[in-house]
């Protein structure tokens, strides 16, 4: 596995709006869109706020919201005014997230005209029933329709998000979900399990989901059959939930998030990290209006890492990734050696076929990847 | 001494005791609101967090009555705790007077009654007293019914109060010093003083709390304790205000502190009679008991690195309380830690909180037991309150457990319900008095291992709060005792043991498993937890590894939220004990004995 990266930083911009909220999102987001065109020129302002702070990208990840309730003129317009206030790299990896609803094959070619060459569509399930329990507002027909407009605009990088251990979704249902979604040969595949957060329609709805048939036991199932059936197909399992086509395949935006590579994330309720420090921004579209013009960085709160702090963070998310933790690596910028202190318990994770350790690295195996927090307490 | 007044505050907890003495404190000018702390005489953090009190306080409160005299108004606060009856006896004894405090809105309750009694056999003054008269709910008439029927006392005596609002407290102060009696005694005679508590200065030692009966007591006087002969000589006098206010003698009918150099409060026992050396009474004062522990438990460090921390921590707390002891100790699954002795259950939590809290220690504490009595076939007696110590059962020709009698006081509906719980707890030769209608008083005599872990709390609970409890030890009894063992993933885990009776050891196996599979939090592998007596299984349970711990979502860069949520885990973990390869979280050491999930 490469793991000579070049940790170059990502920029990730929230586009906070949506047309209605999803039965399981807790994500920041509003419905009134007739701001998109303030909240642009707002973006504009905060992007010119960290220039020279911020140099260069080698990823700009379009995430929300839903992105795709932008106009493709808009993402382009956005997209040159980003290039213009930073350098982003001629091969970058650009992504933008999209609801299957939301464009036809003129606005996705359109989209890759103006430089996006990545598309990651927001399918959740191929089954009616399921999406309307979820409050999506597109079907499965749609979804279809969309992965396969996406391929004849040209996109070649498309990646599709699933949801999995839904209320009283059997392992079967799931796994004609998967097959159906290798069937249509996406470079990438996000595979999340539901998580039921009390904030939100369905947490509401259904409390902690014993009642809807949903188990830690099921969970671990559906977790080792996703992964066994996807490795099956020729997917990495790279993270948690992320399946790729071949390493150059995997999203390299995220892995940024993942080895405590710098990046600049703009737009409400967005985080950033450098180096040492991370912020975030305003959870409020008004608050980051207000902010903006005033020419006022966003911010609504900020940390600096203590070095434990960063250990702590390199541990759990670098036991979250099939490349594991290169215990070089955390040594000279951590300052742990972890084998040196935790010989006796990593052994036996190791005799319980949780880790392996090889190559400098110790990396979770399927079963491993399960209880990547649980690993993470050592 | 005609001008001094003695007396404590007796009520059912939340009567609003200490809202009331607040209230007189303020009144008498004691203390203006700049430098009223809430609730003063409850000093102690823990205290106030429990709405117990726990160490007996005294304050001397100066007061110009109607009648245009000054009048010193000692009031001597008592603790509220079976665990520590004791000293509410010598604080009581202590006083000529009571202020019997009931809540308007609840009524005549347990302690309430268990109060008045302890007040009348001191043979003191009883001033009833209706609180909280300024609620909504507030039931005057059923109250004075209640002071009539259940109490015995003439209602017409009652004064109603607000103590929160400050009403009624004038009434209360003239009635104290109308109606409580001054004490009696001759300051000429040879010195006799009560302790009825001590505390520890960093300053200056041992500061002991005392009444004086006969005599006077000033700096310079060579004083003798009666109970073992020590000598001291008094540096200073005084007595409480806010603070210590040094006088030049404590003399007959007065309450005040004596300062003797000496150096830690287990060398004075609360109940003890001070006298001049040189001049002694004749007689100690009515009442003396020492205090002995009647739970043991052993403390360990979690970091085993903490254990010389842990060792300075008990020294000091040592210094201040002299109920609590404790002796190097050392467990095979544990390492290294101490055996202390405790008046109850409710004393060692204290203990347990405060060295955490004060002294930012993490600590385990093995599962509490009593002192069983074990005859030898060489003729030895041995005494085990450890029970990694248990004898060779094959040696044991008699055991033998600690019994006590405990009397009980409640309304008649309950009596099925108590006399149920008594016999589960293997309860003997009861006892049935009717001291007025609708009440009951019960006795029964029971093993000391049988009550001191959660049979205050069901007893309460089966009384919806409305029995007294109270208990002595009486003797030791012979008893068919067991070890009874619990192995975690098979290897025995000594602080986990308890010496049981044959017949519960079963019923006590099974409860320990059930109890340890709810606290043990899962792990990467599975745990079986068994209890064996002997070598021989005979209960388990298990506790599955875990299964799927992961959060799907980890971008969008938010990595602050989620590490926050992780390291409050490991922050729990650190709490626990690593016994082989299973962590053990402090609670299950205690869980073990409670009988079932909700107590």
């Amino acid at each position: 596995m490469n793991t000579g990266r070049a940790y170059i930083p990502g920029l990730y911009i929230h586009f906070p709006f949506c047309r209605s909220k999803c039965g399981y999102c807790d994500f920041y987001s509003v419905t009134e869109t007739s701001l998109v065109p303030s909240f642009l020129e707002a973006l504009s302002t905060e992007a010119a706020l960290y220039r020279g702070e911020f140099t260069t990208f080698d990823t700009v990840y379009l995430g929300g919201g839903t992105p795709s309730l932008m106009r493709p003129e808009q993402v382009d317009a956005l997209l040159v005014m980003l290039r213009g206030t930073f350098t982003i790299l001629d091969n970058a990896e650009i992504t933008m997230e999209l609801n299957p609803a939301d464009l036809t094959r003129e606005d996705l070619r359109a989209l890759y005209q103006a430089g996006v060459n990545r598309v990651n569509i927001g399918v959740q399930s191929f089954h009616d029933q399921k999406l309307q329990l979820m409050g999506r507002r597109h079907d499965r027909r749609q979804a279809l329709s969309a992965i396969e407009e996406a391929a004849a605009a040209g996109f070649d990088n498309i990646g599709l998000d699933l949801i999995y251990n839904l209320p009283h979704q059997s392992l079967e249902d799931w796994r004609a979900s998967l097959e159906q979604a290798i069937a249509l040969h996406p470079a990438h595949l996000s595979c999340y399990e539901l998580e039921l957060k009390p904030d939100t329609p369905l947490g509401r709805k259904f409390g902690r989901g014993e009642c809807a048939g949903r188990s830690e036991d099921l969970a671990r199932e559906f977790f080792m059959e996703t992964s066994k059936t996807l490795e099956e197909a020729g997917y990495i399992h790279y993270e948690v939930s992320n399946f790729a086509a071949g390493m150059g395949r995997a999203s390299r935006h995220n892995r940024k998030y993942w080895d405590h590579t710098p990046y600049l994330g703009l737009g409400p309720a967005a985080h950033s990290f450098e180096g040492t420090r991370r912020w975030w921004n305003r959870s409020s579209l008004k608050g980051y209006l207000t902010d903006l013009s005033n020419r006022k960085r966003p911010v609504e709160g900020q940390e600096d890492l203590r070095s434990e702090e960063l250990a702590m963070e390199a541990l759990f998310l670098g036991l979250r990734t099939k490349e594991g933790i290169d215990l070089d690596r955390y040594v000279r910028l951590y300052g742990r050696d972890l084998m040196r202190e935790n010989r006796h318990q990593i052994e036996e994770w190791s005799r319980l076929g949780l880790v392996e350790i090889s190559g400098g690295h110790i990396r979770p195996t399927r079963s491993g990847m399960a209880v990547a927090d649980a690993l993470a307490m050592i | 001494m005609q001008n001094i007044r003695n007396f404590s505050i007796i009520a059912h907890i939340d009567h609003g005791k200490s809202t009331l003495a607040d209230r007189l404190i303020m009144k008498t000018g004691v203390c203006d609101q700049r430098t009223y702390k809430d609730q003063m005489l409850d000093s102690m953090d823990i205290e106030r967090e429990r709405g117990i009190t726990i160490k007996s306080q005294a304050i001397s409160l100066p007061y110009t009555a109607s009648d245009g005299e000054t009048y010193t108004l000692n009031l001597i606060d008592t603790p509220g705790h079976v665990d520590f009856s004791y000293e509410v006896s010598r604080s009581l004894a202590s006083c000529e007077g009571v202020l019997l405090l009931i809540d308007a809105t609840q009524g005549v309750q347990a302690q309430t009654l268990a109060n008045l009694y302890l007040a009348m056999e001191h043979d003191l003054e009883i001033i009833p007293v209706i609180n909280k008269i300024d609620l909504p709910a507030a039931d005057v008439e059923r109250v004075l019914e209640q002071i009539d029927s259940e109490l015995g006392l003439d209602p017409a005596t009652h004064l109603a109060c607000s103590a929160k609002e400050g009403t009624g407290v004038d009434e209360i102060l003239e009635a104290i010093v109308r109606r409580i009696p001054p004490p009696k005694g001759e300051a000429t005679k040879p010195l006799a003083a009560l302790i009825f508590d001590a505390y520890y200065d960093a300053y200056r030692g041992t500061v002991i709390n005392c009444r004086v009966f006969d005599g006077e007591v000033k700096a310079g006087d060579t004083i003798r304790f009666m109970s073992n002969g020590s000598i001291y000589r008094v540096e200073e006098v005084g007595r409480f205000l806010l603070d210590r206010q040094k006088r030049d003698t404590l003399s007959a009918g007065e309450v005040g502190y004596i300062i003797a150099g000496i150096k830690t409060v287990s060398s004075v026992s609360i109940g003890d009679t001070i006298t001049l050396d040189d001049r002694p009474c004749a007689q100690p004062l009515p009442g003396f008991k020492k205090v002995k522990p009647v739970v043991f438990a052993s403390i360990y460090p979690i970091a085993s690195d903490d254990y010389e921390d842990l060792s300075d921590a008990l020294e000091k707390y040592k210094l201040n309380d002299a109920a609590f002891i404790y002796e190097k100790d050392s467990s095979a699954a544990l390492g290294q830690g101490f055996r202390c002795g405790f008046l109850g259950l409710l004393h060692l939590d204290i203990v347990q909180e405060r060295l955490e809290r004060e002294y930012g220690l993490n600590i385990i504490l093995s599962v509490p037991s009593v002192r069983y009595r074990f005859t030898l076939k060489d003729g030895t007696e041995l005494h085990v309150d450890n029970p990694a110590h248990y004898p060779n059962p094959m040696n044991i020709i008699k055991s033998e457990e600690p019994y006590i009698r405990a009397s009980m006081m409640l309304p008649d509906k309950y009596l099925g319900a108590v006399m149920t719980l008594c016999i589960d707890r293997r309860g003997v030769n009861s006892n049935m008095r009717y001291p007025s209608p609708g009440r009951v008083e019960l006795t029964y005599e029971m093993p000391l291992s049988e009550v001191i872990f959660d049979f205050y709390d069901k007893f309460k609970s089966v009384t919806q709060g409305y029995g007294s409890f109270d208990y002595d030890l009486i003797d030791y009894r012979t008893s068919n005792l067991v070890l009874l063992d619990i192995l975690v993933n098979g290897e025995k885990v000594d602080a986990l043991s308890q010496i049981v009776h044959r017949d519960r050891a079963r019923a006590r196996g099974v409860q320990a498993c059930e109890r340890l599979k709810d606290e043990i939090p899962r792990q990467m592998y599975k745990i079986a937890i068994q209890g064996a007596i002997g070598g021989e299984i005979i209960s388990r349970s298990t506790i599955s590894a875990f299964r799927k711990d992961v959060t799907a979502k980890c971008y969008g860069g938010d990595i602050t939220r989620k590490r926050k949520l992780l390291e409050k885990q490991k922050e729990g973990k650190k709490r626990m004990k690593m016994v082989g390869s299973v962590s053990i979280p402090q609670s299950a050491f205690l869980a073990v004995l409670k009988s079932d999930k909700d107590s």
